[in-house]
């Protein structure tokens, strides 16, 4: 017991050191989920190469060869995660930018429309917002659509919203975009709902005893208290834009796009390529939620919100 | 209901028009009752209550005697539920809406996400103020409160009787005539306190605003006052109002004369018959 009165000892250890940040827990976790990877891509891959040493009427192959085997098929049930490393190289540093091999290329098509779609969704949310809280009519008629929305499946909905918007001529990004927008205003409507109503009774009666109008009330109080809700429901409406656009390109048999990448994977068992297109769509949506948090701190900082 | 209501109303405020200029606040028989889960709670019980212009009315009473819900009651926060009061001559809402008073709440209720200086130019810049109108007033009201310097900072960087302060200021950047201020100097310690008392007499004597103001503390009250009004609760009612014959302009030693712990005493008594001092 007193040996807690030395606390300086601790930090001669180096571990105590790694473990008491952030980075050393994150590390282990990745460690591990990578051994069980490839515990997985082993035992999962083994039955077709025992099938293919026994076409080839091999019968003693030793446990290494089996082992190496397993992980570097053309296409393995489960790749290894060093395999589709080596598979997301070729595809983005090794092709150009314009190539239709290029994994840079269909991400960029993806995040394209997932970007229009996200600012229409982002929008038309705050919008929506607005109209709920001033007034009690547009709540009633509003609210319950927007909550049914929500519980139609995307995938159900997808492909009818394409054909619809193929069918009057408009198609391209647009209808993609619409998916993403359809996934991606909600959390802000609510969100911003939240967060436009949630000042203080007392901040609210001080704006009474200046007569302000509902604009200035808006601008100067609510606005201000619904910022960090803007930013928490743009993160979560970014992601679903982003899984929007991707949903978008399934029903179409679209040539490009992550979700084309996906879908031709899947035609042809390519499952390097649906795994390197599905590590580069949860990358970009990781990049753009980074920086959404990133233009979250600035704002808040500006406003002095953080201490 | 509210039919009858505005009727009363117009009657009252033809009535006062023809009584007198000077009268600021005129209540007459107002109650307030609020309806709660657990009953009616009645905040406000038969007051009767006038304010002249130049005034300063001090409301002293125990905890729950409706002292901030009549501030409210003046203010247009809360709706009378019986009687009539009247704010220079019209309805509260109407002297709300000409911008009649400020208001100091017993918490700061700054807003976090501007500057102190921010805080007290927010309902300069409500009311259309110019820039430079603005700075001006927001420079010479934070140095009143003895906060010049302190612009640039967040609320969260000032103690909370630094915060207060800076909220008094604010009200009192508006300018209003009429002040109402619910135990503004509550979280101060003694000697701020002292000072701030001070300061709002010299501000007071010099302006002649009409000042309505909640306190808990028997000096305070007596120092400020031209009347002092004693509450108790249960229901919340006026159980004595004492006018006081201290002099105009006041230095804090007169808290020493015989006049001041007369005065001082017999709030001390009312305080006291009202049983306020049970709980
Ligand atoms: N909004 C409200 N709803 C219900 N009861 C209230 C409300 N505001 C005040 N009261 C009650 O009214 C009484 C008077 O409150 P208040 O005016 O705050 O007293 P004081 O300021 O003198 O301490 C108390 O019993 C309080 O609980
Ligand atoms: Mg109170």
């Amino acid at each position: 017991m007193t040996s807690n009165t030395f606390a300086p000892t601790r930090s001669l250890n180096p571990f105590a050191g790694l473990m008491s940040g952030t980075a050393g827990p994150v590390i282990v976790v990745v460690l591990a989920i990578i051994g069980a990877w490839y515990i997985g891509s082993v035992s999962l891959n083994t039955p077709f190469q025992l099938d293919t040493y026994e076409r080839a009427d091999r019968t003693d192959v030793p446990f290494s060869e089996l082992l190496s085997d397993t992980l570097s098929q053309e296409r393995p049930v489960l790749p290894a995660p060093h395999q589709i490393a080596v598979e997301i190289w070729e595809t983005t540093a090794e092709k150009k930018i314009t190539s239709k091999r290029s994994l840079i290329y269909h991400s960029g098509i993806t995040l394209s429309s997932a970007l229009l779609g996200f600012l229409i969704g982002t929008t038309l949310g705050i919008l929506l917002a607005i109209g709920i809280i001033h007034s009690r009519v547009l709540e009633k008629s509003l609210m319950p659509w927007i909550i049914a929305s929500q519980t139609i499946p995307i995938l159900a909905i997808a492909p009818m919203i394409i054909v619809v918007l193929n069918a009057v001529g408009v198609s391209g990004l647009l209808p993609k975009a619409m998916i993403s927008t359809y996934l991606s205003f909600f959390p802000v409507a609510v969100g911003m709902v939240k967060g436009l109503r949630s000042p203080e009774v007392i901040d609210m009666d001080l704006m009474h005893t200046y007569s302000a109008n509902r604009l200035q009330t808006f601008w100067k109080l609510r606005l201000p208290y619904a910022v960090p809700f803007l930013f928490t429901s743009m993160k979560i409406g970014m992601a679903a834009a982003l899984v929007g656009a991707i949903v978008g390109e399934l029903p179409t048999g679209a040539v490009a796009g992550l979700g084309a990448r996906l879908l031709s994977g899947s035609y042809y068992g390519q499952t390097l390529q649906i795994w390197s297109a599905l590590i580069m769509a949860a990358f970009v949506a990781g990049s753009l939620v980074a920086l959404i948090g990133l233009v979250e701190k600035l704002a808040l900082q500006r406003m002095g919100m953080t201490r | 209901m509210t039919a009858l209501a505005g009727a009363k109303d117009t009657e009252m405020v033809e009535k006062h028009k023809s009584a007198s200029p000077d009268r600021v606040i005129d209540i007459e028989k107002l109650s307030l009752t609020f309806e709660t889960n657990d009953g009616p709670v009645h905040a406000l019980s038969d007051i009767d209550l006038k304010i002249e212009q130049g005034d300063f009315v001090s409301f002293i009473g125990p905890s729950g005697c409706g002292k901030t819900t009549l501030l409210r009651v003046i203010a247009d926060l809360e709706k009378p539920t019986a009687g009539s009061i009247t704010v220079n001559g019209v309805s509260p809402e109407e002297a709300r809406l000409n911008r009649a008073y400020g208001y100091v709440f017993q918490a700061a209720a700054l807003y976090s996400w501007r500057t102190i200086a921010g805080n007290v130019a927010l309902p300069l810049e409500i009311m259309g103020l110019s820039r430079s109108e603005r700075q001006q007033r927001v420079a010479r009201n934070l140095e009143l409160v003895n906060l010049s310097g302190f612009e640039k900072k967040y609320p969260w960087q000032l103690s909370g009787g630094m915060q207060q302060r800076a909220s008094i200021a604010r009200a009192l950047a508006v300018e209003p005539d009429l002040l109402l201020m619910d135990e503004p100097f509550g979280a101060l310690d003694e000697i701020v306190r002292d000072h701030l008392n001070e300061q709002l007499l010299q501000l007071w004597a010099k302006t002649s605003k009409t000042v309505a103001f909640v306190t808990h503390s028997i000096p305070e009250a007596v120092f400020l006052s031209t009347k002092i009004v004693v509450l108790c609760p249960r229901p919340g009612r006026i159980y004595d109002v004492i006018e006081s014959d201290l002099p105009r302009d006041r230095t804090l030693d007169i808290r020493e004369s015989p006049e001041f712990l007369k005065i001082a005493h017999r709030v001390r008594e009312g305080l006291k018959a009202g049983h306020s001092y049970e709980d």
